[in-house]
């Protein structure tokens, strides 16, 4: 039975989701709004919130200390080409995970997954030497397959909740019809799985566009993306709030948009497999 | 041409035997309906022709090529599928034109094709729409006109009417036997329902436990069911199966009458019952009687209507030249 929506339980479950929303992007509201403060304001005690002198200097220095679009456009590149490799390589397997499961599929999936939980410093130290001997260190190649790896497991377990939900009927129809492999998954499942798709794309683009531990310890100067763009702000020599802030919101404004335009796909990707 | 021939064919799922060896034989432009209770095997074998299931052993032998290891897509066999199995994001248009587009065959010629496919099978008012926007009987039509576009050596279909209402299966039925008639092309055709299998096929072969319990015309399995199991599965309603100090008068464990073979009488005859349940049909009327000494109700038909009622007296009298005798291992005696 469905349980009655009373105007005071809409009323509570409304205010309380507002609340969770905006206590979560607190963070990125403060840091979008700290870029435009001084760096005296940006420390201020107590915290200003609305009465302090907006300014534009900290993009103006941001801009002009470093050159935010070759970072940008490494960031493109790397989630954008991890993303796509990782997709061409996850569709077949999902494709055999979903369609002709062996004794063996579920381990495979449980065990892909654990490889997430592993943390990544913890191979660090073999994948840097890797990166040396094949002189892959500060090149967007070495990073896109480190990039696409990593994200891997997550692709494939996307897919494969989709595909699950795709009647293999309609596969085996297109068999009978006459369709050899690459054209039942060209054809038919990649079409009926768009959706699906879509937001594994999405959501690993942005995995990957946020990711920081490896884009910042395998790139120097040619391959460094957004993340090591922010990273250089952070510096022991003294305190840049407000830069930082201006750099971080420059960093993090694609994303963001990409993400608000996206929103319905999102949390369909992101509660993938909850509710057919 | 769709001569099939399947040779020792075996089909077992992990530890599960769900074929034993098997042969069977179907003759170019023949109506083989695969008919038997769920579970028997009917789809597994229908699925190993096609290709989709591998065999665990034996042959398949199509139109004299060994097509055992043969992929689906090049055994030249279109099948129907129970779900209609369309492509829900293309055209109805689309859909037939798919395997025709799989073939390779030239723009022109798939468009004459279509449009000929459309126009047998009143479709041409509907090839722009999505499968999604037609009723079962249309999506049914498609998933037939994705299958005659290609000029299949043989027709597969899976319980194709199972998902339709009453009245729309029975219009099917109809389409589909006189498409055969036309095309004049190998059909092979599974279900559970018997009388889709009498009234459609050249040949019924009758599955239990994937075993073939007997192969032969509708007719042939009406008249001479080489066992209980056949007895009890063609004919509807059922033949009347009974056991005992009745049975062992005519000489066998097991006799079997078909109600349409018993004459009833309300003044006197050979078993003396009750009425209990009467069904009138119009054209005919069904008795259910519980006769003395038989367990079972015995049910008999009567042409017409009859005015006999709940608890009325009857006797019944089996006709001596339909009646069936079985043995003790349920096999019949001549």
């Amino acid at each position: 039975m469905a349980r009655a929506v009373t105007p005071r339980r809409k009323i509570i479950t409304t205010a309380v989701a507002w609340a969770i929303g905006l206590l979560i992007f607190f963070p990125i509201y403060w840091t979008i709004l700290t870029s435009f403060k001084t760096e005296a304001q940006a420390i201020n005690d107590p915290p200003l919130f609305f009465s302090f002198d907006w300014t534009l200097e900290n993009y103006a220095v941001v801009q002009e200390r470093s050159d935010y679009m070759r970072f940008l456009w490494n960031s493109v590149i790397l989630a954008g080409g991890s993303t796509l490799i990782g997709i061409l390589v996850a569709i077949p397997a999902a494709w055999s995970m979903a369609f002709v499961p062996s004794r063996r599929t579920k381990d495979i999936l449980l065990w892909m997954l654990s490889t997430k939980m592993l943390p990544a410093v913890g191979v660090l130290y073999p994948i840097s030497l890797i990166f040396v001997q094949f002189n892959l260190l500060d090149t967007r190649g070495g990073l896109i397959a480190v990039l696409m790896l990593i994200n891997l497991p997550i692709i494939v377990w996307m897919l494969y909740t989709y595909f699950k939900e795709i009647p293999i009927d309609i596969l085996e129809a297109a068999r009978m019809d006459g369709a050899n492999l690459r054209e039942e998954i060209l054809y038919i499942l990649t079409p009926m799985a768009i959706p699906g798709i879509a937001s594994t794309i999405l959501l690993n683009f942005i995995l990957a566009w946020n990711e920081a531990f490896w884009t910042l310890n395998l790139t120097a100067a040619n391959s460094a993306p957004l993340t090591a763009f922010i990273a250089s702000y952070s510096s022991p020599e003294g305190l840049f709030f407000a830069k930082l802030s201006a750099a971080s919101t420059m960093a993090i404004a694609p994303i963001l948009i990409l993400g608000w335009f996206s929103q319905k796909q999102l949390v369909r990707g992101l509660t993938f497999g909850a509710v057919k | 041409m769709g001569h099939i021939i399947l040779e020792n064919v075996k089909k077992r799922f992990g530890e599960v035997t769900v074929i034993p060896p098997l042969d069977l034989e179907i003759n170019d432009g023949e109506f083989v309906v695969f008919v038997g209770p769920s579970g028997c095997g009917k789809s597994t074998l229908l699925r190993l022709i096609a290709g989709l299931e591998d065999v665990t052993g034996g042959r398949i032998i199509i139109d004299g090529k060994d097509a055992t290891s043969v992929p689906p897509a090049r055994r030249g066999l279109a099948m129907v599928f129970q779900s209609y199995a369309l492509y829900p994001h293309m055209s109805v248009r689309k859909n037939i034109a798919f395997p025709l587009r799989m073939a390779r065959l030239e723009r022109a010629e798939i468009d004459r094709r279509v449009k000929a496919a459309a126009e047998v099978l009143n479709l041409t008012d509907y090839l722009d729409r999505r499968p999604g926007q037609l009723s079962g009987g249309q999506r049914q039509r498609v998933a037939i006109g994705r299958a005659i576009v290609r000029e299949p050596a043989a027709f597969l279909f899976d319980e194709p009417l199972s998902n339709l209402d009453a009245a729309l299966r029975v219009g099917m039925r109809l389409e589909i036997s006189e498409l055969h008639k036309r095309l004049e092309t190998t059909m092979i055709y599974v279900t559970h329902d018997q009388v889709e299998a009498m009234t459609m096929a050249d040949k019924i072969v009758v599955l239990r436990a994937g075993n073939i319990e007997q192969v032969g015309s509708p007719l042939e399995l009406y008249r001479n069911p080489r066992n209980l199991f056949v007895a009890g599965f063609i004919g509807s309603p059922k033949m009347n199966l009974i056991n005992g100090s009745i049975a062992a008068q005519h000489g066998a464990e097991t006799i079997g009458i078909r109600p349409e073979h018993i004459f009833a009488s309300s003044e006197g005859g050979e078993w003396h019952g009750k009425v209990s349940v009467s069904e009138h049909l119009g054209s005919d009327t069904f008795f259910h009687v519980t006769c003395d000494g038989i367990p079972e109700p015995v049910t008999v038909r009567v042409g017409g209507e009859v005015d006999l009622h709940y608890g009325d007296d009857i006797w019944l009298t089996p006709d001596p030249n339909h009646l069936h005798r079985f043995d003790t291992q349920g096999l019949r005696v001549a």
